[in-house]
């Protein structure tokens, strides 16, 4: 059977594909428009109960309280944006630039170790990463970085996935557009540069937003390697807002939620497309 | 420019730079050919080494030793391993809530992420799907509590009491996150919500590298059913995005769950009901700062989940095809 909507035609089972398909993806969707909704509640619409779904007085007001008034938060809650823009940043930066130095060779040279170092990457894949969190803190602590950005910075910098996502996608580059540039007399540091890392554009689109959320989201490292309010980042400020969970607080939290959680979904809309042709060369061929 | 097309996705390897004139030592021929390589690699090995290969090693000897930060770990055998398993029932617990909330939803997790991403490879309207889907994984455990605590409020006016006092499912409001009946699977139902990233675009991006030609020849020896495709063309070349998907599903369903448990349940949850092996690892080494039964503890955890991503390894491997 086919169906036809103005100039668009479908099978039947095609339209049914799409019906179910939206029906999850709008049922899926509504926790996140919860907070979106929730955030902009006014202060009755928020204590309403039954709890309305949708807000229906739209307001800024819970942002301005929670950037403006610091509650029982030692420090104004702009802070731990910053520690959470700033971390994320210098881990993103980081993490990709460490994976790509390191992914070239590993794709397109043959060196001895070249194998053993894979194959030690993809075993690395399977750490889950808190088993290694008490000698990580050890050394952290020996290096006297906790409590300073370094230690939330430093330790996640090499990342197993995203090593091996850029040396599969690297892979795919032709010899021959290395080797004409090299014999055109270009160095190995420009051929890094001027000929590979804008032909992997796509993997580092991806590298970005997964480790940016990776970091955004982690509430491993600023529980464990610092110990003053100041150096806190959004995660465990929205967990003390949370454990405090009094009446004034709930529409500072209702904002803080929302801050925390838009910043990667639009970063990921941004690179989308970029994201799916990386994924195609995931796979493990061992 | 975005993507590059090229013959085959095995690795074209490039020759290396000119060989250096009158060998000396191995090591310093070694450096004199492959230095570059080497060179390129080095930073993230520098890391790679110093917060991941090494600390596993530390790791393992301290779940050896007593350890409380003041003094010197002091070696003691196999006592820790034994506390654990013989004297420690909650640490017992939280093994059996972990494994229980791992091994349901990691693979039912891995199924509908493949199910999905399949489905949308079907329609020509995709990235609106995608996203959908994928957008909850990019979410903060810790920022839905807001929303979770909400729908599975233990009053009345809790979505999801509300809901199923209206329908006459119950009569009086359940208490969601307190009850140790429910706590565990409020949990699981949780992670599965937040669970369709990164695997679910692996596949959606290996569904479109398979070889259509396979499809062509799968018509003419009578495969004509889609669901029949799925399982005999498109399931066996996927393997490999199978496999990697596989261990990033390990990975995530022992790490992740400790979060949601953290934002939803509490450390410790009533009854410890909701704890799992995380919570007990947090709970020895960063609040009573005993690190050799915590790293008893992690030293587990990476044998169970290595051992599972092992399994994967073989189970899927491709080498022999």
């Amino acid at each position: 059977m086919i169906i036809r909507v103005g100039k668009f035609k479908i099978t039947s089972g095609e339209f049914t594909t799409i019906a179910a398909l939206t029906i999850l993806a709008a049922f899926m969707s509504l926790p996140l428009i919860f907070v979106v909704s929730h955030a902009l509640k006014p202060i009755d619409e928020l204590f309403l109960f039954p709890p309305r779904f949708i807000v229906r007085n739209p307001t800024l007001r819970n942002f301005q309280d929670l950037l403006i008034a610091t509650y029982s938060l030692n420090v104004p809650f702009i802070r731990y944006i910053f520690n959470s823009v700033f971390v994320a940043f210098c881990t993103v930066l980081g993490g990709v630039l460490l994976a790509s130095l390191g992914a070239y060779p590993l794709a397109k040279h043959n060196f001895p170790g070249r194998h053993a170092i894979f194959i030690v990457v993809i075993a690395a894949l399977m750490f889950t990463p808190q088993v290694t969190a008490i000698p990580r803190y050890l050394v952290v602590y020996q290096l006297g970085i906790i409590d300073t950005y370094f230690a939330l910075v430093l330790p996640n910098l090499a990342i197993p996935y995203a090593l091996f996502l850029m040396k599969q996608f690297m892979e795919q580059i032709p010899a021959a557009l290395i080797e004409s540039a090299k014999i055109d007399g270009a160095t190995e540091w420009t051929v890094f540069w001027r000929v590979v890392m804008p032909l992997v554009t796509p993997a580092w689109a991806t590298l970005v937003i997964i480790i940016f959320v990776g970091t955004w989201n982690d509430i491993w490292a600023p529980l464990v390697f610092t110990r003053t309010e100041s150096m806190r980042t959004l995660p465990i400020a929205l967990q003390t807002l949370i454990s405090q969970g009094s009446v004034a607080r709930q529409g500072a939290y209702a904002a803080a939620t929302f801050i925390m959680i838009t910043p990667p979904v639009v970063l990921f809309t941004l690179v989308q497309r970029r994201v799916i042709a990386t994924m195609a060369h995931s796979g493990i061929k061992a | 420019m975005a993507e590059v097309k090229s013959s085959g996705p095995g690795a074209e390897v490039t020759t290396q730079p000119r060989a250096v004139a009158e060998p000396k030592t191995g090591l310093q021929r070694l450096l004199a050919q492959y230095g570059v390589s080497y060179a390129f690699l080095l930073p993230y090995m520098i890391f790679f080494f110093a917060f991941l290969i090494i600390p596993v090693g530390v790791a393992i000897w301290l779940s050896f030793t007593y350890f409380n930060m003041l003094e010197a770990p002091r070696i003691i055998g196999w006592s820790n391993y034994r506390l654990l398993f013989l004297e420690d029932d909650i640490f017992v617990l939280s093994i059996r809530n972990t494994l229980f909330f791992a091994l349901i939803t990691g693979p039912v997790s891995l199924t509908a992420s493949f199910l999905l991403a399949w489905f949308i490879n079907q329609i020509r309207v995709r990235t609106i799907y995608a996203l959908a889907f994928y957008a909850p994984s990019l979410t903060s455990a810790i920022a839905m509590a807001v929303v979770w605590r909400i729908v599975f409020s233990g009053d009345r006016y809790g979505y999801m009491n509300y809901f199923l006092m209206r329908m006459g499912f119950i009569q009086e409001p359940f208490l969601w996150l307190i009850d140790q009946r429910t706590m565990l699977p409020v949990i699981m139902f949780v992670m599965l919500w937040m669970s369709m990233g990164n695997n679910f675009l692996v596949f959606l991006a290996g569904l479109q590298t398979v070889n259509t030609e396979l499809y062509e020849a799968g018509k003419v020896d009578g495969i004509a059913h889609p669901l029949q495709e799925m399982w005999y063309i498109t399931l066996p070349s996927m393997k490999p995005q199978m496999l990697f998907g596989v261990i990033n599903a390990v990975v995530l369903m022992f790490s992740a769950g400790f979060e949601i448990s953290l934002s939803l349940a509490g450390l410790p949850s009533p009854l410890y009901a909701a704890h799992m092996i995380l919570s007990h690892l947090y709970d020895y080494a960063f609040i009573r700062f005993e690190m050799g039964y915590a790293a008893a503890i992690a030293v587990i955890l990476f044998i169970i989940t290595f051992g599972i991503g092992q399994g994967a390894l073989r189970l899927l491997s491709t080498k022999d095809e």
